[in-house]
Parts: structure tokens; C-alpha cells; sequence
């Protein structure tokens, strides 16, 4: 299919410039609307009833009210600017409304008509508006031009967390009967197959037993992929894209050689057969804690001592954050391992002691950068020291392959750009967005490409993997250059001399 | 949206994917590849009539992987590969190719 729209054209890095505002540019770009086979499911209305504005401002009460962080991103903002030039999809549309201050301003507006007493007295002194249904379809258009990564929220001198009004209106939209067609119907498979893909228990247990053939055929080595083993040690948690799509998958083998070449007991569960949530992309708590609690009810049923997540970023957002919170006390686990703890945590702990062998020479020829995902980069944290997210998977690769150069420093670590899919936007009607949105990682990558001769970028995260594959090749990049982390321990990890 | 093949109309999601897996012939899968800019050929349709067998016996699209790996057996091995799957479907072999076989859009992040 080709493209219906154009591909950006790269800049310089290191003269980044602010775009000509093109106001409007990106007014039409929307996600399907949910429709009610996918609203019902979850609990929300099918489709917007009378009513539905009033239900709206009770609803932003009700947030308001339990999240005080709300309340006070909607009345601090002094409209510094900060943040203007910091989104990506801003610097890739230059449409103004996706500028973070602007995007605030959106549900702000609303915000001051009903709950100031200047916006309810006089709203058109300060900048207060109705909630009306153009009102709710340009917040429906531009809070689905937001992937929720906080990068703006880096560059606030007051900490306005962008993502966090993003969700509290994605929330209000819900339920109130106008949700977002991608999130909700993935949503409801979790609830009714178990994970994001619907990929049913038998359709599982057949990939596996494929994959371990490959590793077998490959290897030599009988590498299981075991599931809903009872009494194994680590229970594992991954996104389903791991098992279905490519590149993926090369990284789930790689997980499952470093179990086996540890000789940790492992299993993965159907019942638990998915990391990601995204009841955190909807804003919605009680989706994101009934998605949570599989994990702990399929963690209680096979008995296991420790849960590892495998790569997928907002996955490691909810489970480092909130998991304690929202499906805890994980008092059954071994209280000698974090709970949770990441693949790469668990590797690179390995790697340290020894546990486990990897010879470079399985990635000759490689040169890597990094693409810090943002939910891992910005939202949570590995190991035992700041900034163990940025150093573990960069120790990990370092040990893997033989060079490693890191991108232009105004974009990574936390000031990572998002790839350009996360938060709920990786769907297909909405890639003229995500190819705009990937511009500046694409400028920066370009830049380690023709200069240092790059021909690699790895990763954490299934959105990641989806979406890179999907845009490198628009800025003539071959789609094979991302892959995960795991991917590259998979080749160089030693097999077969295991004590 | 909505199809009509052989007289009668057929019911598709906003992308064209099919209500209905049930509805679907071969006649239509030509018509939706049509769309979707591909000529039909031997190999195309041995990608389709694989989809639609596993399909039918997992209730779900094979992961990618399976999918060459059963190409690779019944075509040759220089055949089983991501690469050449896209040479056949340019849009991703997930998904386009689900599209013409009536099958379900695969979700998540992929």
C-alpha cells in the first residue's frame, strides 16, 4: 500500500529548529471510535447518551477529586512555554494544538468554565469553554496525538505531566460513550482470551512448540519454552506480541536461552499470557487493576517464587509503579528478588556473576544505538541506583556486541523521544501521525548512521518494535534494523556448556 | 463499509476487514487484494489458504513465524522468510494479508 501522505523530510540534530506553525494540520487525524461491541464489554456505554455532558463534568469532578496531581496540573500552568518545542508529534506535524501546553489547554478550558469561579462568571476572559461536541471531538482528535510518553513533562519547571490530562480525558471519554476503537477492543481480549492479540491457549502452545523446534534446529540445544509449569521458579510475563510478531519473537528466544543457559526454572502462563496494560493508555484505573490481577491470580495458581517481565515498556511502567498497589500484597513471592523484576534487571545480573556466557563474536559486524523506550525511560526504573534504566540495557548490549554509539544526548535517556506509537496510537488509521510523530528519533538515528556507520537500533519495548518496523522503512531505513535487546543476547549467548 | 461479491452485499469494518468470516469467497478475497493494489498469484493464495486452515483450527491468524515456516515447507525454503512474505503482501503479511483472507485484523502491538 503505498503511503497516502508524505514522509517528513529530515533535519540536522544539532540544529533543531522549531517548526512554521501549521495551524489545523492535524485536526482531522482520529482513531476510530469505539464502537458498542467494544465499549459494553468493558463496562462503558455502547454510544454517547443525553446526558453525556453533564456526565462529563461529573466525571472530571470525580478525577479531580482523586487525583490531586490533576487538580494541580490544571491550575499551575503559567503558560512559560517550555514545553512547546518538546513533543514529537509538534515537531512533526507543527500543528500548534499539539504543542503540550496547548494539548493541556484543551481539557484546562473546560476545567475553568466548571470548576473557577472566574471561568464560571466570566469564561470568555479566561479562556473557558462549554463542554460541547466539538469540543469533545477536538479533544477526542488530539488526545489520541499524545502517546502519553512525558517527555514535555521533563522540560516543565513545575512538573506538568502531559500524559497524566491525557488519560483523565481519555477516561471521561469512556464513560461517557465516545472510547477509542484500538485500546477498547484489545481491552476486552485481554478479558476474554487473556491477552492483546486473542491469541487462544492452544494457538499458544503451538507457537511455543515451534519455537523450540527452531532453537533446536538452530542450537542443537533443547531450549524449552515451558507454560503453565506449576512449582517453577519465575513466572514470566510478556507481551503477546513476543509470541506472534517479528521481531519480537527473536527476543522471547532470547529470554528463554538465558533461562535455560541458568538453569532457572520458568514458566509462562495463559492465563497471564500478556505484560502490556492498557488500561493505563485509557486513563482507566479499574480496567488497568482487573488486567493486574491476572498476573497475581495466575502467579497463585502455579505456585511460582518470582514474576519477570520480558520487554514491553508501559508493561514495566504499571508493574514498577503500580503493581504493588493495584494487585498487591506480593507477600507469597521471595522477598529476596524485586517484585517485579525485568528481564534485563535478571541478565544482567548474570552477566555480573558470571551465570552466564556471551561471546560477541555471535554480533560481529554490528554497530548499535539505543532507543530508550519512554515508559521505561520516564516512568520507572531498573536496578538499585538512579538511572539503572539507561545503564542496564546499555551493560547488556555492551556485552553483546561489539559497539555501541550512543544517539544525539537531547535525545535520550530521559529526554528519550517516544518512537512515535506508544500510548495507545500504534493502530494503523492513525500512521500519518506516527510517521510525522517518529521524525526526530528518525533525524537523530540518521545522524549515528551516516556518521559512526550505525546499522542497529535496540530496544525494550513491543510498541517499540511495531512501530519502528512500520516507519524505517518511510525514511529509508530497512525495517530489519530494530530489534530488542534480548534479540542481540540470543546470538551471542554461549548454549550447551551449562553446569 | 460493505463489499458485494456474487450478488450479495458483505459487511466490513471501517478497514475492510469482514463482519463475518464466514462470508467470505475467493472471488471477494481477489476484490479486497484488488484494493489493496496486489495481483493474486499462486503464492498469494497458498499465504491465504494457510491462514484461513490455521484460522479455522486455532481461531486466531498463525504468528508470523508459523506462517514461513509452513510456506518454506510447501514452496522452498527461499521462500520462507519474513522478507519475501512482505515482497508479497508490502503492507505487512500480518495484516494485509488477514484482510484478503477475511480474516480478523490482528491486534496489540504489532
Amino acid at each position: 500500500m503505498a503511503a497516502p501522505f508524505d514522509t517528513p523530510v529530515l533535519g540536522d540534530v544539532d540544529e533543531r529548529r522549531i517548526p512554521a506553525l501549521k495551524v489545523g494540520a492535524m485536526a482531522e487525524s482520529k482513531p476510530y471510535v469505539a464502537t458498542a461491541a467494544h465499549q459494553e464489554p468493558l463496562g462503558f456505554p455502547g454510544v454517547l447518551e443525553d446526558g453525556w455532558e453533564k456526565k462529563a463534568i461529573g466525571r472530571m469532578g470525580e478525577l479531580l477529586g482523586k487525583y490531586r496531581s490533576l487538580q494541580v496540573f490544571m491550575d499551575i500552568c503559567v503558560k512559560c512555554g517550555a514545553c512547546t518545542d518538546k513533543c514529537q508529534y509538534f515537531l512533526g506535524t507543527g500543528d500548534p494544538k499539539n504543542m503540550p501546553v496547548a494539548r493541556a489547554d484543551l481539557f484546562r478550558s473546560v476545567y475553568r468554565r466548571y470548576f473557577t469561579t472566574a471561568g464560571k462568571l466570566t469564561p470568555g476572559l479566561v479562556g473557558a469553554r462549554d463542554m460541547t461536541k466539538e469540543v469533545l471531538d477536538e479533544w477526542f482528535n488530539y488526545f489520541h496525538q499524545c502517546s502519553q510518553c512525558r517527555r514535555c513533562s521533563v522540560f516543565c519547571p513545575s512538573g506538568i505531566d502531559t500524559a497524566e490530562i491525557s488519560m483523565a480525558a481519555r477516561d471521561i471519554m469512556d464513560t461517557i460513550g465516545q472510547g477509542q476503537k484500538y485500546c477498547n477492543e484489545i481491552i476486552g481480549k485481554v478479558h476474554k482470551v487473556g491477552n492483546n492479540l486473542g491469541l487462544p491457549a492452544p494457538a499458544l502452545l503451538n507457537t511455543l512448540e515451534g519455537l523450540e523446534e527452531d532453537i533446536l534446529d538452530e542450537t542443537g540445544v533443547p531450549v524449552k519454552l515451558p507454560i503453565d509449569v506449576h512449582g517453577a521458579e519465575v513466572l514470566l510475563v510478556t507481551p503477546s506480541a513476543d509470541f506472534f510478531a517479528e521481531p519480537h519473537v527473536l527476543g522471547l528466544i532470547g529470554y528463554a536461552k538465558v533461562f535455560h543457559a541458568a538453569g532457572v526454572s520458568w514458566t509462562l502462563s495463559t492465563l497471564a499470557s500478556e505484560a502490556g496494560n492498557f488500561g493505563m493508555f485509557i486513563g482507566n484505573y479499574e480496567q488497568m487493576r482487573k488486567i493486574s490481577m491476572r498476573i497475581r491470580d495466575a502467579a497463585l495458581a502455579l505456585g511460582v517464587k518470582r514474576i519477570i517481565f520480558g520487554e514491553c515498556g508501559h508493561a514495566w511502567r504499571v508493574a514498577y509503579s503500580f503493581l504493588n498497589t493495584l494487585a498487591g500484597p506480593w507477600d507469597f513471592l521471595d522477598p529476596r528478588y524485586p517484585v517485579p523484576q525485568h528481564i534485563l534487571e535478571f541478565t544482567n545480573d548474570l552477566i555480573t556473576r558470571k551465570g552466564i556466557k556471551l561471546d560477541k563474536s555471535g554480533n560481529d559486524g554490528m554497530v548499535l544505538t539505543v532507543h530508550d523506550s519512554c515508559n521505561v525511560a520516564r516512568g520507572a526504573r531498573m536496578g538499585d541506583r538512579p538511572g539503572g534504566q539507561f545503564t542496564i540495557p546499555r551493560d547488556v548490549i555492551r556485552a553483546s556486541v561489539p559497539k555501541l554509539i550512543d544517539m544525539h544526548p537531547d535525545t535520550i535517556c530521559e529526554k528519550t523521544f517516544c518512537c512515535g506509537g506508544g500510548g495507545g496510537v500504534l493502530t494503523d488509521e492513525l500512521l500519518d501521525l506516527r510517521l510525522k510523530g517518529a521524525l526526530p528519533r528518525m533525524e537523530a538515528i540518521k545522524e549515528v548512521a551516516d556518521r559512526d556507520q550505525v546499522n542497529f537500533v535496540a530496544m525494550i519495548c513491543a510498541i517499540c518494535k511495531a512501530q519502528f518496523t512500520k516507519v524505517l522503512p518511510y525514511y529509508g531505513f530497512k525495517m530489519s534494523m530494530a530489534g530488542g535487546v534480548h534479540q542481540l543476547v540470543s546470538t551471542a549467548i554461549v548454549l550447551g556448556n551449562e553446569q | 463499509m460493505a463489499y458485494t461479491s456474487k450478488g450479495a452485499s458483505i459487511e466490513a469494518d471501517e478497514e475492510g476487514y469482514l463482519i463475518n468470516i464466514n462470508e467470505w469467497n475467493e472471488e471477494l478475497a481477489d476484490q479486497i487484494a484488488k484494493d489493496e493494489g496486489i495481483t493474486m498469484s499462486t503464492e498469494h493464495w497458498e499465504v491465504v489458504n494457510f491462514l484461513r486452515e490455521y484460522y479455522a483450527e486455532y481461531q486466531i491468524a498463525p504468528a508470523v513465524r508459523v506462517l514461513t515456516k509452513a510456506i518454506a515447507k510447501k514452496m522452498g525454503p527461499d521462500k520462507g522468510s519474513n522478507k519475501y512474505l512482505y515482497e508479497l503482501f508490502p503492507y505487512g503479511p500480518g495484516k494485509q494479508a488477514c484482510k484478503i483472507a477475511g480474516l480478523p485484523k490482528p491486534t496489540g502491538c504489532v
